[in-house]
This record gives structure tokens, C-alpha cells and sequence, in this order.
């Protein structure tokens, strides 16, 4: 457990020696927001992020006064990455905290695992992980702020075509992430005219990928790969690639998103492309950019404390803080009921992953031109133009 | 590519991952030739090691750090042996053992705690991320020979130590009897202290030289430690040479495996053949039959 959470669960726990709050009780002190993420575990990088933005964030809007009036009180849990642990902290968020929503989990197994549990029992959910199945089937109650995995194939997808890519290689890591990027790209292959090759997934805790790679090399006519996984083989399957010499352009899934796997990948990550939210690139952005104001400030704020680079995972932990605190001053007041109608209302929010316009049948509320197409050059990202 | 090379590029990639499973397995080996103690917490070894040495190459030049690191981590094995097994050398090995798992998980906590959840890894020793040795028409990165150098220095190291040096043969002769042993006037828990400490720095060596293939984390230890034990195994426990060799085969095998199935399957494959393997040999490919040496635990 780490000092944060240590902290937070003493917290809790002396609040839970004060008589359980009744409806009107709900209508003075802090309005509750449940969060649950990865903060440590395989899924750490997403969720560490996630934690320490909520945190800042949540900081930062009681020192301006809170929301209506009303401080904002972050009950944060760390899930390490565990579908069993996410399922038990939400049971514990609804049934002994009663918060008014819960953002998380940062993986989408563990969203899964939860989805017809916050349904059930009327909790919002907005979660930060990417996979479509968290939107698709609708439920009432259940929101995303990351963009689409489909989304993320299909720019990846166009981008080749631009360059005359029509044959490809599709590599996947064997965790939730993996798979559902893997049944995208291949679902999405027909209707983009493209035609997978070879198509292997390896283990999420794999140490050298060259095996797989010479296999890619084998067969003939590949004339790109794509990875798809938010594990340290994204570092290793661009090692690989060049120390075997498979000279052909690599494209990475927005888990690439990250600095740290473009550092540990070195000179290998050069030229590499994926797709990602904005916020990655801020600096570049022009400055009549919608996502300007947004994306830098949080940048700023991020960086300035924790002095480590911001990444589109913690962006998203930003957004579902952002969406309910919109839907809250919209609402009036912490109604659930309300507040969730009121979700599905917003239009034009401006987040670090893009321009939120949420609907009673769209709880994604972003479109394909939230992914920018990025690339990696001396060692930065930056905006890959043709 | 042509089909004798391409064989030949599986070949490589299976040395690759091989060797990674020989140096870890070489420290599985040593605790158990000395004290008969799977040390579970092996995997955790190769993690703190590799943590160490980044942090310190950010001060000092690269081989100062790697010393450091085997230094520092040989320290921490010979400390958590005197805290946690020193008291409890009437035990039985089996409570020895389940130790060694409770290790592992604080040691990683810990870790998560001193360092943070982030992959971080030292500079590739030769060259660099893109470099590579070419072997006629294949390719290997320089740095497994730089992991195949590490466990062949371990080996050969630990060869003379145990077989020539007074301290070596007392350390046999714990494991192979110690009431005799301490009849003879050895301090067997000093020994025992001794094998923790030397396991650890192997381990620490073996995490140095694969930071930059496999990078390093907190989490990296307990799959390590699988495969390093399936290696372990699969040669014959208690010989460190044999560890080598089942570590090279099980990766051979994943890499041949890749060749005809799909890559989800190399596990299985690889598991399957170890499987094969205990019930023709239940010793290990190398190891002697369990009758030749009957321990007094």
C-alpha cells in the first residue's frame, strides 16, 4: 500500500465511524468521487499518472472553491491492475461510501469487471481505458473518456494506404489491451483494404521478441508491422526489428504514448508511428488550437510537480475529472440522476484527449480527429506530416 | 532469406532468450547445491541488481556500477539470510523455501517503494538499441554475448571456487551432509550465509548484463524466476554448467516453436518438452539420480 493510499484508507475508515450519511447529510460537506486505478501492478504506467492527475486536479478546484460551492473529495483506490481488486473497491465505493461517481479503472479488463456491477446499482462510471466493448453495448451508466481503439486502427490503417501499405503484420500482446486491439485490426482489415500476413501474439511479460520478427522477416510481401500492447515490448519489438534487420516502417498502438517506452527504445523508436491524443504533442499545437489552453496548462501543472513527462494516460483521469465536474455545475447539485442526464448533455468540453460531445446513445464522446498521428524524431514526439 | 539462414536467425534469437534464462538459472543453482533451498526469491536478485546498477551508472562509469550492484545486492543476500534463515536452521527445508517466496514479494514491494513502477535499463555495454553482430546471413545483438560472457565467467568461477578452494568444498560439504560437515569443524551457518551472498551477486550480474535487452522493473523478478527454474530444472539441479544448457534448450525451443506454431503457443511448447523430459529423467537432463545423493534433510 502506498503512502497515499495508506492515507486516503485511514481517512475513510474514520469516516466510517460518523453515522452513514443520509440523503439530505449528502447535501452539505465534500461531494464524494470515487477513483480506481493501477497505481502499481503491470498496469502502473497508466495508472500512476491517472492517480497523480485526479490528485492534482482535484487540489486544485477545492483551492479555488470547489464546485456549486462545495469541496470535491477524491476516495482513491489502487487496483494494481487487478480485475478481483477493482470489483471488490467498487463494491466498496457504492455500497459503504456511496459516492457520486467513480472514475477508473485504468485497463479495460478491469472496466469489464465492473461495467454491469455500476450499471446495476446506478453509479457513473467513466473510465479511462480505451477498448469499445466499455461503450458497446450501451450501458446507462457507464461513460470513457479514452479514445476509441477502433479509431486508433483505422488512422493507423489510413496513414499506410497513404504510403502505398497494403500487406502488414500484426503483433499483439496476450493481455486485454492486445486482444481487443488485435480483433480491431482485424475486423477493420476488409473494409480498409488491407490484408494481415502474419498476425502472432506474444506474452505480455515476453523479454525478446526476434523469434516472432524473424518470422515477419520470412514471409514475403510484408511491408509493415504494427504492435499492439502497452507493455515494455513496445521498447523491444523496435530493438528487434532493426538488430535482425527488418527494415520495414513500424506502427505502434497509442500505448506508445509514453516517453519512457521512446527512451528505453533509443535510436530503435526513430521514425516509429502511432497514433495519439494531442497532448503528447502540446508544444506544437498552434496557439487558435481548441486543445491548446487545455492540454498546456495541464502540462504545466503536471510537469512542474511531479517532474516527469505528462502522458495520455494521465490525460485521462483530466477528462473524467473534467466531465463531472461540467456535468456537476450543470446539474446544480450532486443528484446522481441528474448528473448523469447532465453528462450526456455536454457538448463542445474541451479535454487533454480531445473535444468531448457526449449524447444519450454516444458515451465516448470523441470522434476520430482526436488521434493525431505522431512520430518519433531524436528522441521526441512530435507530428508526423507526410 | 534463404532457409539455412533463417534457421540460423531462429537459432539466434533463441540463444537470445536463452541466455537470459542461463544467467538467472546459475544463481537458482548455487543456494541449491549449498544449502538444498530453492530460493525463490532469485528472480528478485536479478531485479534489485539491475535496479542498482541504473541508478548508480547515473553517477559513475558504467562498470563501476555494475560492480557496485553486485556488491551491494551480494550484501542485501548475505543480510536476509542472517535475519530470516540464521534463527530457523532447524527447520525443514520446505519452511525454508516458502520463505523465499514471502522474500520475494517484500523485496519487490520494496523496490516498488524505493524506486516507482517505471521500466528503466542500463546503456546497451557495446554499441547500441540498433546494433548487431552478423552471423553469415543472421543477426544477434552484441549484448547477449555480453550475457553469454557473464555465464560463462559464472560458471567458471563458481567451477574452481567450489571444486578447488577450501571455502568452496566446505560449502559442499553442507549440502551433501551437514552433520558431518559440522563434525569437521564447518560453520555451516556461516556457509549458508556465504551461498545467499554469492547467489545474490550472480543474480545481480545476470540482471546488469540483461537491463538492456529486457530492460528492468520491479515486477521483472517472478518471471524470471519461472523460466530461470524451468532451466534449472530441465538441465539437472545442483550444476551450474547444466543450468546453462537447460537455459539455452528452453530457449532454443521457444524459438523453434515460434517457427511452426503460432507465438502463443511457445510456452506450451517449451513447458511440454520440460514435461517430457522429468518423466524419462526425473533429475534433469544432467543432474545425478536422486539415490546418489540422499540428503539429510
Amino acid at each position: 500500500m502506498n503512502p497515499l493510499t495508506a492515507i486516503l484508507t485511514l481517512g475513510l475508515s474514520l469516516s466510517l465511524l460518523a453515522p452513514a450519511p443520509s440523503l439530505a447529510a449528502a447535501n452539505s460537506g465534500p461531494i464524494k468521487i470515487g477513483a480506481i486505478f493501477s497505481v502499481t501492478g503491470p498496469a502502473s504506467f497508466l495508472g500512476a499518472p491517472a492517480a497523480k492527475t485526479a490528485k492534482m486536479l482535484v487540489d486544485k478546484i477545492n483551492n479555488e472553491g470547489g464546485v456549486n460551492g462545495r469541496k470535491l473529495q477524491l476516495i482513491l483506490k489502487d487496483s494494481a491492475g487487478s480485475p478481483e481488486k477493482a470489483v471488490s473497491f467498487a463494491k466498496q465505493l457504492i455500497e459503504e461510501e456511496q459516492v457520486l461517481a467513480i472514475i477508473g479503472p485504468s485497463t479495460s479488463g478491469e472496466t469489464m469487471q465492473i461495467k454491469a456491477l455500476c450499471e446495476e446499482n446506478q453509479m457513473i462510471l467513466i473510465s479511462c481505458a480505451a477498448a469499445e466493448v466499455i461503450v458497446n453495448p450501451l450501458a446507462k451508466h457507464v461513460f470513457k473518456v479514452a479514445p476509441k481503439d477502433s479509431h486508433a486502427a483505422v488512422l493507423i490503417y489510413r496513414t499506410m494506404k497513404d504510403h502505398g501499405i497494403r500487406k502488414v503484420a500484426v503483433l499483439s500482446s496476450n493481455d486485454g489491451f492486445g486482444a481487443a486491439g488485435k480483433k480491431q485490426l482485424e475486423d477493420l482489415a476488409k473494409a480498409e483494404g488491407m490484408e494481415i500476413l502474419v498476425n502472432e501474439v506474444y506474452d505480455k511479460q515476453a523479454t525478446d521478441l526476434t523469434d516472432i520478427l524473424t518470422k515477419v522477416k520470412s514471409q514475403p510481401g510484408v511491408q509493415a508491422v504494427v504492435n499492439w500492447s502497452i507493455v515494455p515490448a513496445q521498447s523491444i519489438v523496435a530493438k528487434n526489428m532493426r538488430q535482425i534487420g527488418l527494415n520495414v516502417p513500424l506502427y505502434q498502438s497509442h500505448g506508445f504514448a509514453n516517453r519512457k517506452y521512446a527512451e528505453q527504445a533509443g535510436v530503435a523508436a526513430e521514425g516509429t508511428l502511432f497514433p495519439a491524443s494531442r497532448i503528447v504533442v502540446g508544444d506544437e499545437l498552434a496557439d487558435d488550437h481548441p486543445q491548446k489552453k487545455v492540454v498546456t496548462s495541464y502540462k504545466q501543472e503536471y510537469e512542474k510537480l511531479f517532474n516527469e513527462d505528462v502522458s495520455t494516460f494521465g490525460g485521462h483521469a483530466y477528462d473524467a475529472l473534467l466531465v463531472i465536474v461540467e456535468a456537476l455545475k450543470k446539474a446544480g447539485g450532486p443528484d446522481r440522476e441528474k448528473v448523469r442526464q447532465a453528462i450526456e448533455g455536454i457538448q463542445g468540453l474541451v479535454g487533454t484527449a480531445g473535444v468531448f460531445n457526449f449524447s444519450a446513445t454516444d458515451h465516448t464522446g470523441l470522434s476520430l480527429d482526436a488521434f493525431e498521428m505522431i512520430t518519433v524524431k531524436n528522441g521526441k514526439f512530435t507530428v508526423y506530416r507526410k | 532469406m534463404d532457409p539455412g539462414n533463417l534457421a540460423l536467425q531462429y537459432f539466434l534469437s533463441g540463444i537470445t532468450k536463452g541466455s537470459i534464462y542461463a544467467v538467472v538459472a546459475i544463481g537458482f543453482n548455487l543456494i541449491y547445491s549449498a544449502t538444498g533451498v530453492l530460493n525463490f526469491a532469485q528472480g528478485e536478485f536479478v531485479m534489485l541488481g539491475g535496479m542498482v546498477a541504473v541508478t548508480l551508472a547515473q553517477f559513475v562509469p558504467l562498470p563501476v556500477a555494475v560492480t557496485g550492484a553486485i556488491l551491494a545486492v551480494a550484501v542485501v543476500g548475505c543480510l536476509l539470510e542472517l535475519l530470516f534463515f540464521r534463527k530457523l536452521r532447524h527447520h525443514s527445508i520446505l519452511h525454508l523455501i516458502i520463505i523465499t517466496i514471502g522474500l520475494s514479494i517484500v523485496i519487490q514491494e520494496a523496490a516498488l517503494h524505493l524506486w516507482d513502477e517505471k521500466v528503466r535499463s542500463l546503456p546497451y555495454f557495446t554499441g547500441n538499441e540498433i546494433s548487431s553482430v552478423r552471423v553469415f546471413g543472421a543477426a544477434i545483438s552484441p549484448q547477449v554475448l555480453w550475457v553469454l560472457g557473464a555465464v560463462g565467467v559464472s560458471v567458471a568461477g563458481l567451477h574452481v571456487f567450489l571444486r578447488y578452494t577450501l571455502k568452496g568444498r566446505a560449502m559442499r560439504a553442507c549440502s551433501s551432509n551437514p552433520e558431518a560437515a559440522m563434525l569437521a569443524g564447518i560453520n555451516i551457518s556461516n556457509m549458508r550465509t556465504l551461498a545467499f551472498g554469492l547467489s545474490a551477486g550472480l543474480g545481480a550480474l545476470a540482471g546488469c548484463v540483461i537491463s538492456p535487452i529486457t530492460m528492468t522493473h520491479y515486477e521483472m523478478g517472478g518471471g524470471l524466476a519461472i523460466k530461470g527454474f524451468a532451466a534449472a530444472i530441465l538441465g539437472g539441479l545442483g550444476n551450474p554448467m547444466a543450468a546453462v544448457v537447460g537455459g539455452l534448450l528452453v530457449g532454443v525451443l521457444e524459438a523453434a516453436s515460434v517457427r511452426y506454431l503460432p507465438a502463443a503457443y511457445n510456452d506450451v511448447s517449451a513447458f511440454a518438452i520440460l514435461l517430457l523430459v522429468l518423466f524419462v529423467r526425473p533429475h534433469g537432463l544432467f543432474g545425478a539420480p536422486a539415490g546418489a545423493q540422499v540428503r539429510e534433510h
